[in-house]
């Protein structure tokens, strides 16, 4: 009788062992490491990377993310795509997916401010006199974001209306389908100059060689970036906790340092 | 509905591109069909790597190609003051190589069915290697031909990934048909997607149809 009595204590001891154990891990790590799908707009990418980096660093939780035009991602979200988070390139697509059920009522809050500059990767081509830079004569292809698609396409359209160019530039300009194709344009050097998201040409790491000419906010209206949580992710604790963490000062020093003016 | 200038846009493309590639493909194909060089592989290797690669690839290193600061850009912005990137003529430039296998792969095979047995006896009645590459040979292989230039011309209208890349989506230039449907997509104007989707769809469907039947009404008169 004894010897089972002993023998009962000894699982009871190794049973406790093991809670404790299964206790201390879920301590370590947040109440549940879960992940989540965060699609972000074109021009955040860099950012939103260098913010998943810090997010899963500090909490556990992991993000994937996804890029695309913010169209693009909305027609996808509508299609069913199992995207927790949306970071949109404006305000317009997530309160409109609010408004038809795909996204948590409450949940949007801007992100981010995006500037726009006109940048060449040639040094000097790019002066502080926008109008005599782009009617250049070597200036023959300018590339901007599809204003049809883009928010920094509707941004450069404004930029170039109010400095009286738009028709006259017109055979000049080229567009990239988002923001990101525009910048590639330039890059390869096809373009000669491109309204671009500044977020692309300056970061932590240093800005991208050329000239450029930083569009002043009165020229375009402000492209307000927002973010909101989608109904797919409206129970999922990363989602969540990456918004949160995406209010933070943590997460706002490095959105300034992509060169978003942040909310 | 929609705006139909990328339709004819796209069929202009596809017409030039095809006539090019008839051209240039033809002695190219004949070649294959007839060397007996060793090396022959590579160069069919080559032919087929548009089959193979994803378009944006091919893209990619055009858009790197045709930029005016490369030595080819660069040579065309000085001869024609355009840039090649952006304008129809990068356009077809991009359509050739992306189409080539296209016209060089039944044009080689249609040669090789012909043999060599019609152009010897052509020979030995002292025809001329040309004229009997253009009275014999040509004629046997009009099926090959034929079937080249639609699928050429059928390939090239079906086309998107290049143009995205090297086009610009340049409204009357180098907006084609399908740059049209991803944009009115992106756009959620799925109306005129619908409209200009099914008709291509239809298009293609029909163009295919023909090569087939045609294919198997004529075949080649060659005893061997």
């Amino acid at each position: 009788l004894i010897g089972i009595r002993r023998e009962f204590m000894l699982t009871r001891k190794k049973f406790g062992g093991a809670i404790a154990l299964s206790f201390s891990i879920a301590c370590a790590a947040p109440a549940h490491a879960e992940s989540a799908i965060v699609a972000v707009a074109a021009n955040f990418a860099g950012a939103a990377e260098a913010i998943a980096m810090r997010f899963s660093a500090s909490t556990g939780h992991t993000v994937q993310i996804t890029t695309g035009s913010t169209g693009k991602l909305y027609a996808q979200i509508k299609e069913g795509a199992p995207f927790d988070v949306l970071l949109s390139a404006d305000s317009k697509t997530p309160e409109k997916l609010e408004t038809e059920g795909d996204a948590v009522a409450g949940s949007r809050f801007t992100y981010a401010i995006g500037k726009l500059t006109l940048w060449s990767p040639d040094e000097g081509r790019v002066s502080a006199e926008p109008k005599a830079t782009l009617t250049a004569s070597d200036t023959i292809n300018i590339a901007i974001a599809n204003p049809e698609l883009a928010p920094y396409g509707v941004a450069a359209k404004q930029t170039l209306e109010r400095l009286g160019l738009w028709e006259t530039v017109q055979p000049k300009i080229v567009f990239g389908q988002n923001i990101g194709q525009a910048h590639a344009l330039v890059d390869t050097g096809a373009a000669q100059m491109g309204f671009v998201a500044l977020s692309a040409v300056v970061g932590p790491e240093g800005n991208a060689k050329g000239s450029r000419w930083d569009v002043p906010q009165e020229y375009f209206d402000p492209i307000q970036q927002d973010a909101v949580l989608l109904s797919h992710g409206g129970s999922n604790a990363a989602a969540i906790a990456f918004l949160d963490f995406l209010k933070g000062d943590e997460a706002g020093k490095i959105v300034a340092s992509f060169g978003y003016d942040s909310d | 509905v929609p705006d139909l200038g990328p339709l004819w846009l796209t069929l202009q493309l596809a017409a030039v591109t095809a006539t090019i590639l008839l051209v240039v493909g033809t002695p190219l194909a004949w070649w294959l069909a007839h060397t007996r060089w060793r090396g022959r592989a590579i160069v069919e290797a080559i032919t087929a790597l548009p089959l193979v690669l994803p378009p944006t690839v091919l893209g990619f290193y055009l858009l790197l190609v045709m930029s005016p600061r490369s030595g080819l850009g660069g040579l065309w912005l000085q001869v024609t003051d355009t840039t090649l990137v952006f304008s129809f003529s990068g356009l077809v430039v991009a359509s050739v190589l992306y189409s080539l296998p296209f016209t060089v792969q039944p044009l080689q095979a249609a040669f090789e069915a012909v043999g060599r047995e019609p152009l010897e006896a052509a020979a030995t009645l002292r025809a001329s290697p040309l004229d009997s590459f253009l009275t014999v040979a040509s004629p046997l292989a009009a099926r090959g031909y034929l079937t080249a230039g639609v699928l050429t011309f059928a390939h090239t209208i079906g086309e998107f990934g290049v143009v995205l890349m090297v086009g610009g989506n340049v409204p009357g230039r180098t907006k084609v048909i399908s740059i049209a449907v991803y944009e009115h997509v992106e756009t959620l104007n799925y109306a005129d997607a619908h409209l200009l989707s099914a008709g291509l769809l239809g298009f293609s469907f029909i163009v295919l149809l023909l090569v087939y039947s045609v294919n198997r009404r004529m075949p080649l008169r060659v005893s061997r």
